[in-house]
């Protein structure tokens, strides 16, 4: 015979549940405090950075030339330098890196020369940045013999941040359903003519999010530019890829460590320029991704 | 065969015909096939040119015991120049050592809430923090190092110098955090949401599903994150260069400034004449980062493919 309180005691919680409930809680409670003081700190830096460094922007500082031993002045020819070395390293890297991605997702068998090249995409994105500078120097400063210029740089930059556009593309073309390209080989075509006619028109805004996420990871790279094309400071603007350059990322080392008497705001002013410069378009490659997302059709 | 069955019914195009379609499509195939060996040819070339450059050094005044026992690097002394990289490397461990300190358990903790934990909205939102983290450039962690960070330590600890380990090791862990929570994040993704199920079945509650279940089946993956974070670690570059004061020394305390490999390299290159044995001898400093980020690399592939297979 069994009493309701007896049978209700049966589905009351025990100790060892209690238990179990305010460890679950006691975790949730720790890691979210984690992941919040992972991001709380960098808050706050951005937060300084904006702070002291809008002070020195204005359509002056963006569009002048450094002046007076760089203590004065703006960035026009650094930002300008940036964009000479993003676009050519670009114009490198996006052809070479999709056709790798096609290459993988659509002819590689699945065997060790397949493992092996991916192998290699991660390694080549682990690379200590330094040492792509040194590859830099050795093979297409000195051997291909481009001397300092904005190919010999671009060309680095973009061995160096190619796994990006091989990544998000080879991403963005498996997204793409297989039916698709069987139904398109079931009319006739050939591999290209599905790759180019159904495969790629349907993944172009997922490469196109990997392009910007390239631009932005080449943007901020400084120690792979600076003995390959980057110069501390030139008063002119590039003419052609075999001219130096200055940089926006190498500039910032500089007023920040090599120049004496510099203000104490410039250096905030030139972060300020540069952080905004790669968040913007990170920023953009991500809203696109989750546009993209809700938008999908299949 | 009579002349009927050669003949393509229609207008049905010859199949065995080789059109320009044809050419076409084995041309690209060429293409797409050259282009995605170019990640071996490039990986093989970096490896292949630094050596070539710092070959001169490995054969006439390298030394093993000198160069990797030895604590003295005075490329530049007129006597007797000396290449030692044991304080170079004594400086990349600290700092490398204190920022994983750091890193791994913030970056775990926040993974598993991420991927665990947090839903809807919020869930979302720190994704995206976090991948807006991950894209700060180093140079701009070295500034911060240097503006920020260094009168910060010099207020709070009273020590004479912030730009020490202590600095350089929290910037470095800042740095690495964000790379490491996400691939953490997707190796607990990767875990079938089934195993949890089963767990939640038996009446387990959120934290014991993580503890028991999906921790131990996501292990290799947590544990190549870890290793990647660790690689890009030991190879950055600016942001060590200008956060750990760059002065040669095997450390004391974390409030010593020290030296690292990788900034040796940025900061002597430009100032070496090309082939001569001190911009020999850091391309050998490069083979040697080449090497280790290899192995730690491959190791990460390694571990993270062996649970693929089981």
């Amino acid at each position: 015979m069994s009493t309701p309180e007896a049978v209700a005691s049966q589905f009351l919680e025990t100790d060892l549940n209690a238990k179990a409930k305010r460890n679950e809680k006691l975790f949730q409670i720790l890691f979210g405090m984690m992941a919040g003081l992972l991001i709380l700190p960098v808050l706050i830096i951005l937060t300084t950075l904006v702070v002291k460094g809008s002070p020195v922007i204005s359509l002056d500082f963006l569009l002048q030339d450094p002046t007076n031993g760089m203590t004065e002045g703006g960035i026009f020819p650094a930002l300008i330098g940036t964009v000479w070395l993003v676009g050519v390293a670009l114009l490198i890297s996006v052809p070479v890196g999709v056709a790798a991605a096609i290459y993988l997702s659509e002819y590689a068998p699945d065997n060790w020369f397949t493992r092996a090249i991916n192998l290699a995409i991660i390694n080549l994105a682990g690379v200590p940045s330094i040492v792509h500078a040194l590859f830099g120097v050795g093979a297409f400063v000195i051997f291909f013999g481009f001397g300092t210029s904005i190919l010999a740089a671009s060309a680095t930059l973009a061995v160096m941040t190619m796994p990006v556009v091989i990544v998000a593309t080879r991403e963005s073309l498996q997204a793409v359903p297989p039916a698709f390209r069987e139904a398109c080989w079931n009319m006739g075509a050939t591999r290209w003519q599905t790759i180019r006619r159904v495969v790629l028109p349907n993944s172009i805004s997922g490469i196109l999010t990997g392009v910007i996420l390239e631009v932005s990871r080449t943007s901020g790279e400084t120690a792979p530019v600076m003995f390959t094309g980057a110069a501390f400071f030139i008063p002119v603007l590039p003419e052609s890829v075999f001219d130096q350059t200055m940089a926006l990322s190498l500039h910032l080392f500089v007023v920040s460590t090599q120049v004496p008497n510099v203000p104490e705001a410039l250096p905030y002013g030139v972060a300020l320029v540069l952080i905004s410069l790669v968040l913007l378009m990170n920023s953009v490659s991500i809203a696109l991704r989750m546009y993209l997302r809700g938008k999908k059709k299949w | 065969m009579t002349d009927s069955t050669r003949q393509p019914a229609g207008n049905m195009p010859d199949i065995n015909q080789r059109n320009l379609d044809w050419y076409i499509d084995k041309g690209v195939q060429y293409f797409v096939f050259l282009s995605g060996i170019s990640a071996i040819v490039l990986i093989i070339g970096i490896f292949v040119f630094v050596t070539i450059e710092g070959f001169g050094f490995l054969l006439e005044d390298f030394s093993f015991s000198e160069f990797f026992l030895s604590q003295w690097w005075e490329p530049t002394d007129e006597d007797e120049p000396t290449y030692g990289i044991l304080a170079l490397m004594a400086g990349t461990a600290s700092v490398t050592g204190l920022a994983m300190l750091i890193a791994i358990p913030f970056s775990l903790g926040s993974a598993i809430y991420v991927a665990e934990f947090a839903t809807g909205k919020t869930r979302e939102t720190l994704k995206v923090l976090i991948e807006l983290l991950a894209a700060i450039p180093s140079v701009v962690w070295g500034f911060i190092g240097l503006s920020i960070m260094n009168p910060l330590i010099i207020d709070v600890f009273d020590v004479p110098v912030g730009l020490n380990i202590l600095n350089a090791g929290v910037i470095l862990g800042l740095m690495a955090a964000p790379i490491m929570t996400s691939i953490c994040e997707d190796a607990l993704k990767a875990v079938p949401d089934r195993y949890r199920e089963a767990a939640e079945a038996m009446g387990a509650t959120r934290w014991q599903v993580i503890y028991k279940t999906v921790l131990p089946a996501a292990k290799n993956g947590l544990l190549g994150g870890v290793l990647l974070g660790v690689g890009r670690g030991f190879g950055e570059t600016m942001a060590v260069l200008m956060a750990t004061g760059h002065a040669i020394n095997i450390p004391g305390s974390i409030f010593d400034s020290v030296r690292a490999l990788t900034a040796t390299i940025a900061a002597e290159l430009g100032e070496t004449a090309v082939g001569s044995p001190h911009y020999q001898a850091l391309f050998t400093i490069g083979i040697f980062l080449f090497t280790i980020t290899f192995i730690i690399n491959l190791t990460a592939d390694l571990i993270v493919r062996g649970i693929r297979k089981s």
